[in-house]
Protein backbone atom coordinates (compact mmCIF):
# COMPACT_ATOMS: atom_id res chain seq x y z
CA UNK A 1 0.00 0.00 0.00
CA UNK A 2 1.45 3.21 -1.02
CA UNK A 3 -0.26 6.30 1.02
CA UNK A 4 2.94 8.39 1.21
CA UNK A 5 2.83 8.96 -3.09
CA UNK A 6 2.14 12.36 -2.11
CA UNK A 7 5.08 15.51 -1.44
CA UNK A 8 3.97 18.36 0.99
CA UNK A 9 5.39 21.72 0.04
CA UNK A 10 8.56 21.18 1.57
CA UNK A 11 9.08 18.21 -0.31
CA UNK A 12 8.25 15.78 2.55
CA UNK A 13 5.77 12.89 2.20
CA UNK A 14 1.78 13.42 2.73
CA UNK A 15 1.22 12.29 5.90
CA UNK A 16 -2.37 10.93 5.31
CA UNK A 17 -2.77 8.94 8.95
CA UNK A 18 -1.67 11.86 10.71
CA UNK A 19 -4.34 14.25 8.68
CA UNK A 20 -6.67 12.01 9.27
CA UNK A 21 -6.20 12.57 12.91
CA UNK A 22 -7.74 16.55 11.89
CA UNK A 23 -10.71 14.86 10.85
CA UNK A 24 -12.65 14.04 14.04
CA UNK A 25 -15.60 12.46 11.59
CA UNK A 26 -13.24 10.24 9.79
CA UNK A 27 -12.83 8.46 13.11
CA UNK A 28 -16.05 6.64 13.73
CA UNK A 29 -18.03 3.49 12.98
CA UNK A 30 -20.96 3.28 12.03
CA UNK A 31 -24.37 0.84 11.74
CA UNK A 32 -23.26 -2.03 13.40
CA UNK A 33 -19.77 -1.32 13.67
CA UNK A 34 -18.63 -1.29 10.15
CA UNK A 35 -15.89 1.81 9.77
CA UNK A 36 -16.81 5.10 8.21
CA UNK A 37 -15.48 5.36 4.29
CA UNK A 38 -16.71 8.28 3.07
CA UNK A 39 -15.91 8.43 -0.43
CA UNK A 40 -18.69 11.40 -1.37
CA UNK A 41 -16.03 14.28 -1.23
CA UNK A 42 -17.01 15.72 -4.95
CA UNK A 43 -20.90 16.49 -2.92
CA UNK A 44 -18.99 18.17 0.06
CA UNK A 45 -15.62 17.51 2.20
CA UNK A 46 -15.18 16.48 5.75
CA UNK A 47 -13.95 19.87 8.12
CA UNK A 48 -10.75 19.87 10.26
CA UNK A 49 -10.53 20.36 13.84
CA UNK A 50 -9.50 23.83 13.19
CA UNK A 51 -12.27 25.09 11.10
CA UNK A 52 -14.67 23.54 13.38
CA UNK A 53 -13.16 25.42 15.83
CA UNK A 54 -12.85 28.78 14.26
CA UNK A 55 -16.74 28.77 14.28
CA UNK A 56 -16.65 28.10 17.74
CA UNK A 57 -14.26 30.86 18.20
CA UNK A 58 -16.31 33.44 16.45
CA UNK A 59 -19.55 33.16 18.03
CA UNK A 60 -17.37 32.90 21.45
CA UNK A 61 -15.49 35.63 21.23
CA UNK A 62 -15.83 38.11 18.47
CA UNK A 63 -19.17 37.84 17.13
CA UNK A 64 -20.31 41.13 15.67
CA UNK A 65 -21.41 42.69 12.35
CA UNK A 66 -18.77 43.75 9.55
CA UNK A 67 -17.61 46.73 8.58
CA UNK A 68 -20.14 48.98 10.15
CA UNK A 69 -19.66 48.89 13.51
CA UNK A 70 -17.08 50.99 15.54
CA UNK A 71 -16.32 48.84 18.31
CA UNK A 72 -13.99 46.04 19.45
CA UNK A 73 -16.05 43.37 18.24
CA UNK A 74 -16.65 44.53 15.18
CA UNK A 75 -13.43 45.48 13.88
CA UNK A 76 -12.18 42.15 15.63
CA UNK A 77 -14.48 40.87 12.91
CA UNK A 78 -14.01 42.81 10.55
CA UNK A 79 -10.56 41.91 10.39
CA UNK A 80 -10.86 38.30 10.42
CA UNK A 81 -13.50 38.13 7.46
CA UNK A 82 -11.29 40.77 5.48
CA UNK A 83 -8.50 38.57 5.91
CA UNK A 84 -10.28 35.48 4.23
CA UNK A 85 -10.73 37.63 1.41
CA UNK A 86 -6.66 38.46 1.09
CA UNK A 87 -6.12 34.53 1.86
CA UNK A 88 -8.27 33.84 -0.90
CA UNK A 89 -6.86 36.40 -3.00
CA UNK A 90 -3.66 34.96 -2.31
CA UNK A 91 -4.60 31.29 -2.82
CA UNK A 92 -5.32 31.89 -6.28
CA UNK A 93 -2.98 34.54 -7.31
CA UNK A 94 -5.56 36.82 -7.95
CA UNK A 95 -4.26 40.61 -8.49
CA UNK A 96 -6.11 42.09 -5.53
CA UNK A 97 -8.96 41.30 -3.45
CA UNK A 98 -11.27 43.25 -4.89
CA UNK A 99 -11.17 40.55 -7.25
CA UNK A 100 -12.84 38.25 -4.38
CA UNK A 101 -16.67 38.68 -3.87
CA UNK A 102 -18.43 36.22 -0.78
CA UNK A 103 -21.24 34.30 -1.86
CA UNK A 104 -23.36 31.96 -0.69
CA UNK A 105 -21.80 28.90 -2.89
CA UNK A 106 -20.55 27.86 -6.69
CA UNK A 107 -24.68 28.42 -7.66
CA UNK A 108 -25.38 31.95 -6.58
CA UNK A 109 -21.75 32.81 -7.81
CA UNK A 110 -22.69 31.48 -11.61
CA UNK A 111 -26.11 33.45 -11.26
CA UNK A 112 -24.79 37.01 -10.10
CA UNK A 113 -23.05 36.65 -13.30
CA UNK A 114 -25.33 35.55 -15.40
CA UNK A 115 -27.86 38.43 -14.05
CA UNK A 116 -25.27 41.42 -13.38
CA UNK A 117 -23.36 40.36 -16.43
CA UNK A 118 -25.24 38.66 -18.68
CA UNK A 119 -27.98 40.63 -18.78
CA UNK A 120 -26.11 44.26 -19.66
CA UNK A 121 -24.02 42.28 -22.16
CA UNK A 122 -26.05 39.45 -24.20
CA UNK A 123 -28.68 40.63 -26.66
CA UNK A 124 -30.43 38.80 -28.85
CA UNK A 125 -29.04 36.49 -31.40
CA UNK A 126 -25.39 36.36 -29.13
CA UNK A 127 -24.11 32.80 -28.52
CA UNK A 128 -23.29 31.45 -25.18
CA UNK A 129 -21.01 28.32 -25.37
CA UNK A 130 -21.15 25.93 -22.22
CA UNK A 131 -20.16 22.31 -22.86
CA UNK A 132 -22.09 18.88 -22.53
CA UNK A 133 -20.65 17.75 -19.47
CA UNK A 134 -21.46 21.12 -16.98
CA UNK A 135 -23.13 21.07 -13.64
CA UNK A 136 -26.80 22.01 -14.04
CA UNK A 137 -25.31 25.13 -11.72
CA UNK A 138 -23.45 26.05 -14.62
CA UNK A 139 -26.03 25.42 -17.29
CA UNK A 140 -29.36 26.41 -15.97
CA UNK A 141 -28.31 30.58 -14.76
CA UNK A 142 -27.37 30.26 -19.03
CA UNK A 143 -30.67 28.88 -20.34
CA UNK A 144 -32.61 31.22 -18.04
CA UNK A 145 -29.84 34.23 -19.72
CA UNK A 146 -30.57 32.76 -23.12
CA UNK A 147 -34.36 32.79 -22.90
CA UNK A 148 -34.59 36.20 -21.42
CA UNK A 149 -31.83 38.06 -23.89
CA UNK A 150 -33.18 35.56 -26.88
CA UNK A 151 -29.38 34.60 -27.51
CA UNK A 152 -28.75 30.92 -27.93
CA UNK A 153 -26.88 28.39 -25.62
CA UNK A 154 -24.30 26.18 -27.61
CA UNK A 155 -22.81 23.09 -26.01
CA UNK A 156 -19.51 21.75 -26.87
CA UNK A 157 -20.20 17.94 -27.15
CA UNK A 158 -18.09 15.49 -24.78
CA UNK A 159 -16.21 12.69 -26.64
CA UNK A 160 -15.89 8.51 -25.81
CA UNK A 161 -12.92 9.39 -23.36
CA UNK A 162 -14.22 12.01 -21.49
CA UNK A 163 -12.57 14.81 -22.97
CA UNK A 164 -14.30 17.59 -24.62
CA UNK A 165 -14.54 17.84 -28.63
CA UNK A 166 -11.69 20.12 -29.47
CA UNK A 167 -12.64 20.56 -33.22
CA UNK A 168 -16.22 21.18 -32.44
CA UNK A 169 -15.33 23.38 -29.84
CA UNK A 170 -13.18 25.52 -32.29
CA UNK A 171 -16.30 25.58 -35.11
CA UNK A 172 -18.20 27.07 -32.41
CA UNK A 173 -16.19 29.74 -32.15
CA UNK A 174 -17.10 33.08 -33.98
CA UNK A 175 -17.75 36.47 -33.02
CA UNK A 176 -21.46 35.85 -31.61
CA UNK A 177 -20.43 33.99 -28.84
CA UNK A 178 -19.82 35.87 -25.90
CA UNK A 179 -19.43 33.69 -23.35
CA UNK A 180 -18.04 30.45 -23.12
CA UNK A 181 -19.25 28.82 -19.73
CA UNK A 182 -16.84 25.74 -18.73
CA UNK A 183 -16.12 23.50 -15.98
CA UNK A 184 -12.64 23.24 -15.16
CA UNK A 185 -12.94 20.06 -13.38
CA UNK A 186 -16.16 17.78 -14.15
CA UNK A 187 -17.99 16.62 -11.45
CA UNK A 188 -19.17 12.87 -12.84
CA UNK A 189 -16.35 12.23 -15.84
CA UNK A 190 -13.51 13.74 -13.38
CA UNK A 191 -12.06 15.40 -16.69
CA UNK A 192 -10.07 18.05 -16.23
CA UNK A 193 -10.41 20.24 -19.05
CA UNK A 194 -7.54 22.50 -20.81
CA UNK A 195 -9.31 25.88 -19.57
CA UNK A 196 -6.22 28.19 -20.28
CA UNK A 197 -6.11 27.07 -24.35
CA UNK A 198 -10.47 27.17 -24.43
CA UNK A 199 -9.64 30.20 -22.71
CA UNK A 200 -7.45 31.95 -25.18
CA UNK A 201 -9.25 30.66 -27.98
CA UNK A 202 -12.88 32.58 -26.62
CA UNK A 203 -10.33 35.47 -25.76
CA UNK A 204 -9.37 35.46 -29.55
CA UNK A 205 -13.32 35.72 -30.60
CA UNK A 206 -13.71 38.35 -27.96
CA UNK A 207 -15.71 36.23 -25.72
CA UNK A 208 -15.64 36.28 -21.69
CA UNK A 209 -14.55 33.43 -19.71
CA UNK A 210 -16.70 31.78 -16.46
CA UNK A 211 -14.75 28.63 -15.34
CA UNK A 212 -16.95 26.86 -12.50
CA UNK A 213 -14.01 25.93 -10.57
CA UNK A 214 -16.27 23.70 -7.92
CA UNK A 215 -14.27 20.81 -8.38
CA UNK A 216 -10.55 21.66 -8.86
CA UNK A 217 -9.68 24.41 -6.47
CA UNK A 218 -10.19 22.23 -3.16
CA UNK A 219 -7.96 19.95 -5.22
CA UNK A 220 -5.07 21.19 -6.69
CA UNK A 221 -3.27 24.66 -7.31
CA UNK A 222 -5.36 27.06 -9.61
CA UNK A 223 -3.36 30.19 -10.52
CA UNK A 224 -6.72 32.74 -12.41
CA UNK A 225 -3.90 34.91 -13.65
CA UNK A 226 -2.49 31.69 -15.60
CA UNK A 227 -6.21 30.38 -16.96
CA UNK A 228 -6.72 34.03 -17.61
CA UNK A 229 -10.14 33.42 -16.42
CA UNK A 230 -12.78 36.91 -16.56
CA UNK A 231 -14.71 34.71 -13.60
CA UNK A 232 -14.20 32.26 -11.41
CA UNK A 233 -16.77 30.48 -9.16
CA UNK A 234 -15.82 27.96 -6.36
CA UNK A 235 -17.29 26.79 -2.82
CA UNK A 236 -15.84 26.60 0.26
CA UNK A 237 -17.58 23.52 1.36
CA UNK A 238 -15.99 21.34 -1.04
CA UNK A 239 -12.61 22.55 0.18
CA UNK A 240 -12.73 21.59 4.20
CA UNK A 241 -14.85 25.19 4.99
CA UNK A 242 -17.94 25.10 5.77
CA UNK A 243 -21.53 25.64 4.07
CA UNK A 244 -22.99 28.17 3.25
CA UNK A 245 -19.71 30.34 1.60
CA UNK A 246 -18.29 31.09 -1.93
CA UNK A 247 -16.42 32.68 -3.86
CA UNK A 248 -16.52 34.84 -7.30
CA UNK A 249 -13.49 35.44 -8.66
CA UNK A 250 -13.78 38.62 -11.24
CA UNK A 251 -11.33 40.60 -13.31
CA UNK A 252 -11.86 44.00 -11.28
CA UNK A 253 -12.63 45.88 -15.10
CA UNK A 254 -15.62 43.58 -15.15
CA UNK A 255 -17.24 44.09 -12.09
CA UNK A 256 -16.24 47.84 -12.17
CA UNK A 257 -18.59 47.83 -15.46
CA UNK A 258 -21.23 45.57 -13.62
CA UNK A 259 -24.23 46.85 -11.90
CA UNK A 260 -25.01 45.24 -8.18
CA UNK A 261 -26.73 41.85 -8.35
CA UNK A 262 -29.01 42.81 -5.65
CA UNK A 263 -29.83 45.70 -3.52
CA UNK A 264 -29.71 46.68 0.36
CA UNK A 265 -27.36 47.35 3.04
CA UNK A 266 -23.21 46.93 3.11
CA UNK A 267 -23.75 47.69 -0.69
CA UNK A 268 -23.93 51.30 -0.99
CA UNK A 269 -22.20 54.60 -1.03
CA UNK A 270 -24.97 56.95 -1.22
CA UNK A 271 -29.19 56.37 -0.69
CA UNK A 272 -30.83 59.38 -2.06
CA UNK A 273 -34.73 58.79 -1.87
CA UNK A 274 -34.88 58.11 -5.45
CA UNK A 275 -31.40 56.66 -6.29
CA UNK A 276 -28.46 55.38 -4.77
CA UNK A 277 -24.61 55.19 -5.71
CA UNK A 278 -22.84 51.72 -5.04
CA UNK A 279 -20.02 51.01 -2.78
CA UNK A 280 -16.75 50.03 -4.04
CA UNK A 281 -15.19 46.84 -4.94
CA UNK A 282 -16.15 44.02 -3.82
CA UNK A 283 -19.05 45.44 -1.71
CA UNK A 284 -21.02 46.80 -4.45
CA UNK A 285 -21.75 42.72 -4.68
CA UNK A 286 -22.04 41.82 -0.95
CA UNK A 287 -25.75 42.81 -0.39
CA UNK A 288 -26.60 42.87 3.65
CA UNK A 289 -25.05 41.43 6.76
CA UNK A 290 -23.10 38.59 5.01
CA UNK A 291 -21.90 35.04 6.04
CA UNK A 292 -19.50 36.09 8.79
CA UNK A 293 -18.76 32.86 10.49
CA UNK A 294 -18.50 30.65 7.90
CA UNK A 295 -16.42 32.87 5.60
CA UNK A 296 -13.87 33.12 8.71
CA UNK A 297 -13.76 29.76 8.91
CA UNK A 298 -13.32 29.01 4.92
CA UNK A 299 -10.20 31.44 5.70
CA UNK A 300 -8.84 28.63 8.23
CA UNK A 301 -9.14 26.27 5.87
CA UNK A 302 -7.72 27.86 3.27
CA UNK A 303 -4.99 27.78 5.63
CA UNK A 304 -5.11 24.53 6.40
CA UNK A 305 -4.89 23.56 2.59
CA UNK A 306 -1.65 25.73 1.71
CA UNK A 307 -0.20 24.15 4.82
CA UNK A 308 -0.33 20.58 2.96
CA UNK A 309 0.16 22.09 -0.13
CA UNK A 310 -2.17 21.84 -3.20
CA UNK A 311 0.50 20.38 -5.38
CA UNK A 312 0.96 17.57 -2.79
CA UNK A 313 -2.93 17.40 -2.60
CA UNK A 314 -3.21 17.04 -6.08
CA UNK A 315 -0.01 14.44 -7.09
CA UNK A 316 -1.38 11.86 -4.22
CA UNK A 317 -5.11 12.22 -5.57
CA UNK A 318 -3.60 11.35 -9.09
CA UNK A 319 -1.58 8.30 -7.57
CA UNK A 320 -5.34 7.39 -5.41
CA UNK A 321 -7.32 8.06 -8.14
CA UNK A 322 -5.39 5.52 -10.95
CA UNK A 323 -5.35 2.98 -8.28
CA UNK A 324 -9.46 3.40 -7.64
CA UNK A 325 -10.35 3.10 -11.30
CA UNK A 326 -7.41 0.03 -11.72
CA UNK A 327 -9.46 -1.42 -8.67
CA UNK A 328 -12.92 -0.80 -9.46
CA UNK A 329 -12.29 -2.30 -13.33
CA UNK A 330 -11.74 -5.53 -11.59
CA UNK A 331 -15.25 -5.64 -10.85
CA UNK A 332 -16.82 -7.91 -13.16
CA UNK A 333 -18.90 -6.32 -15.08
CA UNK A 334 -17.92 -2.54 -13.84
CA UNK A 335 -17.50 0.15 -16.44
CA UNK A 336 -16.10 3.71 -15.77
CA UNK A 337 -17.14 6.54 -17.15
CA UNK A 338 -14.53 8.93 -18.33
CA UNK A 339 -10.77 8.09 -19.06
CA UNK A 340 -9.55 11.73 -20.01
CA UNK A 341 -5.76 11.60 -19.47
CA UNK A 342 -5.83 14.76 -17.02
CA UNK A 343 -8.14 13.87 -14.40
CA UNK A 344 -9.17 14.35 -10.58
CA UNK A 345 -10.72 12.15 -8.12
CA UNK A 346 -14.71 11.70 -8.87
CA UNK A 347 -14.78 8.25 -10.41
CA UNK A 348 -18.56 7.52 -11.78
CA UNK A 349 -19.02 4.05 -12.67
CA UNK A 350 -21.67 1.36 -13.35
CA UNK A 351 -22.25 -2.20 -12.85
CA UNK A 352 -24.15 -4.26 -15.33
CA UNK A 353 -28.02 -4.86 -14.48
CA UNK A 354 -27.39 -3.29 -11.01
CA UNK A 355 -29.07 0.18 -10.40
CA UNK A 356 -26.74 2.59 -8.86
CA UNK A 357 -29.17 3.33 -6.20
CA UNK A 358 -29.67 -0.04 -5.36
CA UNK A 359 -25.88 -0.58 -5.28
CA UNK A 360 -25.06 3.14 -3.12
CA UNK A 361 -27.93 1.53 -0.24
CA UNK A 362 -26.40 -1.50 -0.18
CA UNK A 363 -22.26 -0.21 -0.06
CA UNK A 364 -24.01 2.40 2.45
CA UNK A 365 -24.88 -0.56 4.96
CA UNK A 366 -21.16 -1.64 4.80
CA UNK A 367 -20.24 1.62 6.07
CA UNK A 368 -19.08 3.36 2.48
CA UNK A 369 -20.49 6.57 1.34
CA UNK A 370 -20.78 7.08 -2.53
CA UNK A 371 -22.82 9.02 -4.77
CA UNK A 372 -25.29 7.93 -7.05
CA UNK A 373 -28.00 9.44 -9.26
CA UNK A 374 -27.58 11.82 -12.22
CA UNK A 375 -25.48 13.68 -10.27
CA UNK A 376 -26.75 16.78 -11.48
CA UNK A 377 -25.31 16.74 -14.76
CA UNK A 378 -28.45 15.39 -16.53
CA UNK A 379 -27.59 16.38 -20.37
CA UNK A 380 -24.17 14.31 -19.81
CA UNK A 381 -26.10 11.26 -18.49
CA UNK A 382 -28.52 11.59 -21.89
CA UNK A 383 -24.77 11.29 -23.69
CA UNK A 384 -23.61 8.18 -21.21
CA UNK A 385 -26.92 7.05 -22.06
CA UNK A 386 -27.74 5.90 -18.48
CA UNK A 387 -30.34 7.66 -16.49
CA UNK A 388 -27.97 7.59 -13.40
CA UNK A 389 -24.58 6.54 -12.51
CA UNK A 390 -22.31 5.46 -9.15
CA UNK A 391 -19.33 8.00 -7.85
CA UNK A 392 -16.70 7.78 -5.69
CA UNK A 393 -15.00 10.75 -4.67
CA UNK A 394 -11.73 11.29 -2.82
CA UNK A 395 -9.89 13.55 -0.98
CA UNK A 396 -6.69 13.59 0.45
CA UNK A 397 -7.49 12.22 2.97
CA UNK A 398 -8.95 8.83 1.44
CA UNK A 399 -6.40 5.64 1.78
CA UNK A 400 -6.02 3.18 -0.54
CA UNK A 401 -7.39 0.51 1.86
CA UNK A 402 -11.06 2.28 2.02
CA UNK A 403 -10.97 2.35 -1.75
CA UNK A 404 -10.43 -1.68 -1.41
CA UNK A 405 -13.46 -1.48 1.50
CA UNK A 406 -15.39 0.06 -1.71
CA UNK A 407 -14.50 -2.70 -4.08
CA UNK A 408 -15.24 -5.49 -1.41
CA UNK A 409 -19.05 -3.61 -0.77
CA UNK A 410 -19.50 -3.58 -4.48
CA UNK A 411 -18.27 -7.13 -5.23
CA UNK A 412 -21.02 -8.35 -2.15
CA UNK A 413 -23.44 -6.36 -3.51
CA UNK A 414 -23.11 -8.09 -7.06
CA UNK A 415 -23.39 -11.48 -5.18
CA UNK A 416 -26.21 -10.25 -3.22
CA UNK A 417 -28.56 -8.87 -6.06
CA UNK A 418 -27.29 -11.52 -8.33
CA UNK A 419 -29.64 -14.15 -6.57
CA UNK A 420 -31.46 -11.63 -4.17
CA UNK B 1 -60.11 -7.88 0.23
CA UNK B 2 -61.41 -9.15 3.51
CA UNK B 3 -58.85 -7.77 6.01
CA UNK B 4 -58.52 -4.13 6.55
CA UNK B 5 -55.73 -1.90 6.14
CA UNK B 6 -54.99 -1.80 9.77
CA UNK B 7 -54.75 -5.76 9.46
CA UNK B 8 -52.64 -5.67 6.13
CA UNK B 9 -50.13 -3.04 8.00
CA UNK B 10 -50.00 -5.25 11.15
CA UNK B 11 -49.12 -8.21 8.66
CA UNK B 12 -46.43 -6.43 7.13
CA UNK B 13 -44.98 -5.40 10.84
CA UNK B 14 -44.52 -8.67 11.80
CA UNK B 15 -43.20 -10.02 8.57
CA UNK B 16 -40.60 -7.28 9.31
CA UNK B 17 -39.97 -7.84 12.65
CA UNK B 18 -38.46 -11.21 12.20
CA UNK B 19 -36.21 -9.91 9.73
CA UNK B 20 -33.17 -8.81 11.98
CA UNK B 21 -30.74 -8.33 9.80
CA UNK B 22 -30.66 -5.46 7.25
CA UNK B 23 -29.82 -7.64 4.49
CA UNK B 24 -32.48 -9.82 5.00
CA UNK B 25 -35.12 -6.45 4.83
CA UNK B 26 -33.29 -5.56 1.74
CA UNK B 27 -34.05 -9.22 0.37
CA UNK B 28 -37.91 -9.18 1.62
CA UNK B 29 -38.45 -5.79 0.07
CA UNK B 30 -36.85 -6.57 -2.98
CA UNK B 31 -39.11 -10.02 -3.38
CA UNK B 32 -42.12 -7.71 -2.65
CA UNK B 33 -41.31 -5.82 -6.09
CA UNK B 34 -40.19 -9.06 -8.15
CA UNK B 35 -43.66 -10.65 -6.86
CA UNK B 36 -45.54 -7.73 -8.97
CA UNK B 37 -46.97 -8.52 -12.14
CA UNK B 38 -45.59 -7.02 -15.01
CA UNK B 39 -46.02 -3.74 -15.91
CA UNK B 40 -47.11 -2.35 -19.34
CA UNK B 41 -44.94 -0.52 -21.18
CA UNK B 42 -47.52 1.66 -22.65
CA UNK B 43 -48.41 2.67 -19.08
CA UNK B 44 -44.70 4.51 -18.78
CA UNK B 45 -45.85 7.42 -20.06
CA UNK B 46 -44.90 11.34 -17.92
CA UNK B 47 -47.93 11.88 -16.17
CA UNK B 48 -47.49 8.05 -14.66
CA UNK B 49 -43.84 9.34 -13.44
CA UNK B 50 -43.35 9.70 -9.77
CA UNK B 51 -41.17 12.67 -9.23
CA UNK B 52 -39.57 13.01 -5.79
CA UNK B 53 -37.90 9.85 -6.23
CA UNK B 54 -34.41 9.79 -6.95
CA UNK B 55 -34.96 6.64 -9.59
CA UNK B 56 -37.73 6.46 -12.30
CA UNK B 57 -41.03 5.11 -10.62
CA UNK B 58 -44.29 4.60 -12.38
CA UNK B 59 -48.08 4.35 -10.78
CA UNK B 60 -51.05 3.91 -12.36
CA UNK B 61 -53.92 3.94 -11.05
CA UNK B 62 -57.78 3.00 -12.16
CA UNK B 63 -61.24 2.51 -10.34
CA UNK B 64 -62.92 -0.51 -10.46
CA UNK B 65 -66.05 -1.25 -8.85
CA UNK B 66 -65.31 1.36 -6.48
CA UNK B 67 -62.05 0.39 -5.76
CA UNK B 68 -59.10 1.44 -6.59
CA UNK B 69 -56.63 -0.27 -8.45
CA UNK B 70 -52.82 0.27 -8.52
CA UNK B 71 -50.07 -1.08 -11.02
CA UNK B 72 -46.19 0.17 -10.06
CA UNK B 73 -42.96 -0.03 -11.67
CA UNK B 74 -39.52 0.72 -10.84
CA UNK B 75 -36.39 0.55 -12.37
CA UNK B 76 -34.17 -0.15 -9.00
CA UNK B 77 -34.85 -3.09 -7.22
CA UNK B 78 -34.96 -1.60 -3.41
CA UNK B 79 -37.07 1.02 -4.53
CA UNK B 80 -39.34 -1.12 -6.91
CA UNK B 81 -40.31 -3.48 -3.48
CA UNK B 82 -41.37 -0.53 -1.60
CA UNK B 83 -43.56 0.97 -4.23
CA UNK B 84 -44.72 -2.38 -4.23
CA UNK B 85 -45.36 -2.44 -0.30
CA UNK B 86 -47.41 0.23 -0.91
CA UNK B 87 -49.59 -1.06 -3.65
CA UNK B 88 -50.50 -4.07 -1.84
CA UNK B 89 -51.58 -2.55 1.14
CA UNK B 90 -53.98 0.34 -0.70
CA UNK B 91 -54.76 -2.10 -4.02
CA UNK B 92 -58.29 -2.79 -3.95
CA UNK B 93 -59.18 -0.59 -1.48
CA UNK B 94 -62.11 2.25 -1.79
CA UNK B 95 -60.75 5.69 -1.76
CA UNK B 96 -62.19 6.58 1.58
CA UNK B 97 -59.96 3.81 3.02
CA UNK B 98 -56.88 5.09 1.10
CA UNK B 99 -57.60 8.83 2.80
CA UNK B 100 -57.56 7.32 5.90
CA UNK B 101 -54.60 5.90 5.33
CA UNK B 102 -50.90 7.64 7.15
CA UNK B 103 -47.40 5.82 6.53
CA UNK B 104 -47.25 5.82 10.70
CA UNK B 105 -46.48 2.37 9.86
CA UNK B 106 -43.40 2.42 8.50
CA UNK B 107 -41.95 3.77 12.00
CA UNK B 108 -42.37 0.79 13.47
CA UNK B 109 -41.08 -1.82 11.00
CA UNK B 110 -37.71 -0.20 11.37
CA UNK B 111 -37.75 1.11 7.59
CA UNK B 112 -37.13 4.76 7.98
CA UNK B 113 -33.74 4.05 10.13
CA UNK B 114 -32.56 1.83 6.77
CA UNK B 115 -33.08 3.63 4.26
CA UNK B 116 -31.87 7.04 3.44
CA UNK B 117 -34.17 9.87 3.65
CA UNK B 118 -34.25 10.73 0.54
CA UNK B 119 -35.37 7.24 -0.26
CA UNK B 120 -37.88 7.79 2.24
CA UNK B 121 -38.97 11.60 0.65
CA UNK B 122 -39.66 9.01 -2.39
CA UNK B 123 -41.43 6.97 -0.43
CA UNK B 124 -43.88 10.28 0.59
CA UNK B 125 -43.77 10.93 -3.39
CA UNK B 126 -45.49 7.43 -4.14
CA UNK B 127 -48.01 7.66 -0.80
CA UNK B 128 -48.54 10.89 -2.38
CA UNK B 129 -49.17 9.98 -5.38
CA UNK B 130 -51.42 7.08 -4.05
CA UNK B 131 -54.01 10.16 -2.37
CA UNK B 132 -53.65 12.26 -5.09
CA UNK B 133 -55.88 9.06 -7.02
CA UNK B 134 -58.10 8.37 -4.27
CA UNK B 135 -58.74 12.46 -3.71
CA UNK B 136 -60.16 11.93 -7.29
CA UNK B 137 -62.21 9.30 -6.73
CA UNK B 138 -63.83 9.81 -3.33
CA UNK B 139 -65.89 12.53 -5.57
CA UNK B 140 -66.28 10.78 -8.10
CA UNK B 141 -67.51 12.79 -10.99
CA UNK B 142 -63.84 13.53 -12.15
CA UNK B 143 -62.20 10.97 -13.98
CA UNK B 144 -58.45 10.02 -15.14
Amino acid sequence: MNVNAGKTRTGAPLDVEGLRRDFPILDQTIYDGKPLVYLDNAATSQKPKAVIEALTDYYTRYNANVHRALHYLGEQATARFEETRAKVAAFLNAPSERNIVFTRGTTESINLVAYAWGRANIENGDVILATGMEHHSNLVPWQILARAQGAELQLVPVLEDGTLDRDAFNSSLSPKVKLLAVTHMSNVLGTINPVKGLAAAAHEVGAKVLVDAAQSVPHMAVDVRDLDADFMAFSSHKMCGPTGAGVLYAKETLLESMDPFMGGGEMISRVNDDYSTWADLPYKFEAGTPNIADVIAFGVAVDYLSGIGMEAIHEYERDLTAYAVGRLEEVPGLRVFGHAPERGGAVSFEIEGLHPHDLSQYVDQQGVAIRAGHLCAQPLMRRLGVPAVSRASVYFYNTEREIDCLTDALRRACQFFGHG
Amino acid sequence: MADTLHDAEQRLIEDFSMLEEWNDRYEYIIDLGRALPEYPDELRTEDREVHGCQSQVWLDARYDNGRLQFRADSNALITKGLVAMLVNLYSGRTAAEIRSATLDFLREIGLASHLTPSRVNGLQAMFQRIQRHAEEYVSPQSVS
